[in-house]
């Protein structure tokens, strides 16, 4: 029963909004659309403030188009990626939908449901504003689907001052020996070294992803995700090993605890260190926290130079109903005036390397700084090396070693090694 | 001539009454019935939303896949753990509540009302309290039941609740007790109504002892009513997601059928493997449900 009723709602959901949205598009590249609707879950706090300012943006350029949040309007919530794929596999599109940029707009892709966006960035000018690295991770046979309009960096190691200067601690460990040292200082000063979130397997997984990262070094580390890294073969073995290591100076309790409460941990000063992309300063900061005294922070070490990075982007599916609209949006995503008024409320960096940093706070201009230097890797975790059903697969892998006592190190590469033929099928 | 007219008047009521029944009965046909077939259908096929292949027909390899996928095995054992805590549980503290209940004490209608409330809140709000109070830190960063258990001197019992590497889903059956217990007694007390007072009247004039009336005169008349319970129960056990997900999740650790069905479906957008979970689970439901809707069909005709 429950299962129908969902049905119920995501159907009548889908009418209701196919209704609002039947006018016919014309080819004319002007945008004369009347609405405009997109898909995305940014409905409160720092995201929805980003996207109001892009929303902003894009109304002074297009003042005749009436724009339509169906995520907020149709109050979904967790269901909101259910119905958008019923709507898009009933060929019943939104204009434009949010997804990370990378490997999770897989299965678009292949079933044929995005339209090749390569021509706009030529157009745009994005071919040279977007550092080359992310360009080539983001394009697919040679096409490009989605516009990234924010950067979050996965591999950031947070701490507390006032906790490391009581370990003993003067600076930010770069090597994995020095973090292991200073995961033992933290150990001795009474609190564990590293806070670990285990609920929904998903924040175990991202420090796993890291450890892989910086135990492999960038290149073996993309070799996972070609093929020319084995993952049954020495350097993933020996990243669980670092992994299993760094596990045992963890927080009791970890299962519990949803990523917000292990940041909480170490603000608090009651755990070292925490391995957490860049959406934790926001959350901190509007905690009321302050960066530099209350939390401060470091590339991850052992990927100092690196850039793990994430991107939320935005499409452009086949048969949307108004594409000269969604076209027009598409153009304020990527252009600089709509990546600045959406990032520095977001708490992310600008995909251009020619933002203007005088709007970001301080963390935000490093990660800025370093994102035109360093190079750029994608994270596995949030859907830029993997595709849906490889995360999936890993986090319940992750998951599965994470909750068992014996920890079983072969047994979690090999399930790695199955997520990842998961995500090829 | 009269009962002619008589059957004609009956047949046109009859078409009324199906004229009016007949939304409904199309909108079941459809939404359950026709959705269940299509399901089904799709379960025999390797349609998959992340891929352009042609959609082809593959027997019932989805269904011997299943049994071979680690992740559905561990759902399974997981939901079957938690379906023999969770009935058990809640049919010994129900029953031992209507055993206290059941000689008419003072207040009882206060007493029903009071632990039959707890069905009145949603799975998934409880779920969130129950997150807080499974909470499995424990002596001085404990919280919730371990912390409780520590202010009344038994901290020794402390635990890691559904975290735990082998308990986690003894532990998720907690809540669930919690909140149906109230139902049981309420239907074990309505069994223990249904029996006629003459019977235990006569038990006490052969000379029957008070415990002895309980074995041998009430309890086998409550027979059917532990039938009903068990099916009522071990359905929404097998149904189980809203209270896993909103306690723990879609973790690993206390992963059930329906939240794998989930994962598969949205998350995988493997329709195939996710309509092929759907219909094992609906066919474990239907083993349970359909006997006792046909047993319940025979007993009311019979009246």
């Amino acid at each position: 029963m429950r299962r129908s009723s969902f049905r119920l709602v995501a159907a009548a959901a889908a009418i209701a909004l196919a209704v609002t949205g039947c006018s016919s598009s014309s080819d004319d590249a002007a945008n004369e659309d009347t609405e405009f609707e997109i898909f995305t879950w940014w409905a409160s706090g720092g995201e929805a403030a980003g996207l109001q300012g892009m929303v902003d943006v894009y109304k002074a350029q297009n003042p005749n188009t009436e724009f339509i949040n169906a995520a907020v309007a149709g109050g979904a919530g967790v269901n909101a990626k259910a119905v958008l794929q019923s709507r898009l596999d009933a060929n019943e599109p939104p204009d434009s939908f949010q997804a990370h940029a990378g490997m999770e707009l897989d299965g678009y892709v292949r079933g044929g449901q995005l339209e090749d966006l390569t021509s706009l960035y030529a157009s745009e000018g994005w071919d040279k504003v977007f550092p080359s690295d992310l360009i080539k991770a983001i394009t697919v046979d040679g096409k490009i689907y989605s516009v990234p309009v924010n950067i979050h960096r996965a591999n950031v190691l947070w701490w507390n001052p006032a906790a490391a200067t009581k370990a003993g601690i003067t600076k930010a460990p770069v090597t994995l020996d020095e973090f292991f040292a200073d995961l033992e200082k933290f150990k001795k000063s009474g609190i564990p070294g590293l806070a670990l979130a285990g609920k929904g397997d998903w924040a175990i997984a991202h420090l796993l992803d890291w450890m892989l990262l910086a135990t492999m070094g960038a290149d073996k580390f993309e070799g996972l995700y070609n093929g020319s890294t084995s993952w049954t073969g020495p350097e993933v073995a020996a990243g669980i090993k670092n992994f299993q290591k760094a596990l045992s100076y963890g927080n009791k309790g970890a299962g519990n605890l949803d990523w917000p409460d292990a940041g909480k941990l170490v603000t608090d000063g009651k755990a070292g260190f925490f391995i957490m992309g860049d959406w934790a300063s926001a959350q901190w900061q509007s905690d009321g926290l302050k960066l530099g005294t209350d939390y401060t922070y470091a590339a991850a070490p052992g990927t100092v130079g690196t850039y793990q990075w994430l991107s939320d982007s935005f499409t452009l599916p086949v048969g949307a109903p108004h594409r000269n609209a969604a076209i027009a949006w598409l153009k304020v995503c990527g252009s600089k005036e709509g990546q600045d008024a959406f990032n520095p409320k977001k708490g992310s960096i600008s995909a251009r390397t020619d933002s203007d940093l005088s709007l970001y706070d301080d963390y935000l201009k490093s990660a800025a700084a370093d994102w035109k230097k360093d190079r750029l890797v994608g994270s596995t975790v949030h859907g830029a090396t993997g595709n849906n059903a490889l995360m999936a697969a890993y986090n319940a892998g992750v998951g599965k070693y994470f909750s068992g006592g014996f920890k079983d190190n072969a047994g979690l590469a090999k399930d790695l090694a199955a997520a990842y033929e998961a995500g090829k099928a | 001539m009269s009962k002619i007219v008589k059957n004609k008047r009956s047949l046109s009521a009859r078409l009324g009454g199906l004229l009016f029944v007949l939304p409904s009965i199309l909108v079941v046909m459809i939404f359950v019935y026709g959705l269940i077939l299509w399901s089904v259908n799709v379960s025999l096929t390797n349609q998959n939303s992340g891929t352009k292949k042609a959609i082809e027909y593959v027997g019932l390899k989805n269904y011997t896949d299943l049994v071979a996928d680690e992740r559905f095995t561990h759902s399974l054992s997981n939901l079957v753990k938690f379906t023999v805590v969770f009935i058990l549980g809640a049919l010994v503290t129900g029953f031992i509540m209507s055993l206290l209940l059941e000689k008419g004490i003072k207040g009882e209608g206060f007493f029903r009302s009071f632990y039959l409330y707890p069905m009145a809140i949603s799975f998934i709000a409880m779920g969130t309290v129950f997150n807080w109070l499974l909470n499995s830190a424990r002596d001085e960063e404990a919280g919730g039941l371990n912390l409780a258990l520590q202010k009344i001197g038994l901290g020794f019992l402390q635990n890691d609740w559904y975290v735990s590497e082998r308990g986690s889903m003894y532990a998720m059956a907690l809540p669930a007790i919690w909140q149906m217990s109230g139902y049981v007694l309420a239907l074990f007390l309505a069994g223990f109504r249904g029996i006629p007072d003459d019977m235990r009247e006569a038990a006490r004039v052969d000379g029957a002892s008070e415990s002895q009336i309980y074995r041998h005169v009430l309890f086998p008349q409550l027979t059917p009513t532990l039938l009903t319970i068990l099916i009522i129960l071990g359905h929404i056990s097998m149904k189980a997601f809203d209270l896993i997900i909103g306690i723990n999740g879609k973790s690993y650790v206390t992963q059930v059928v329906a939240v794998y069905m989930w994962e598969a479906t949205f998350d995988k957008r493997d329709y195939a493997k996710g309509t092929s979970i759907a219909i094992v689970l609906l066919i474990m439901i239907a083993v349970v449900v359909v006997p006792y809707l046909r047993y319940n069909n025979k007993q009311q005709a019979y009246r």
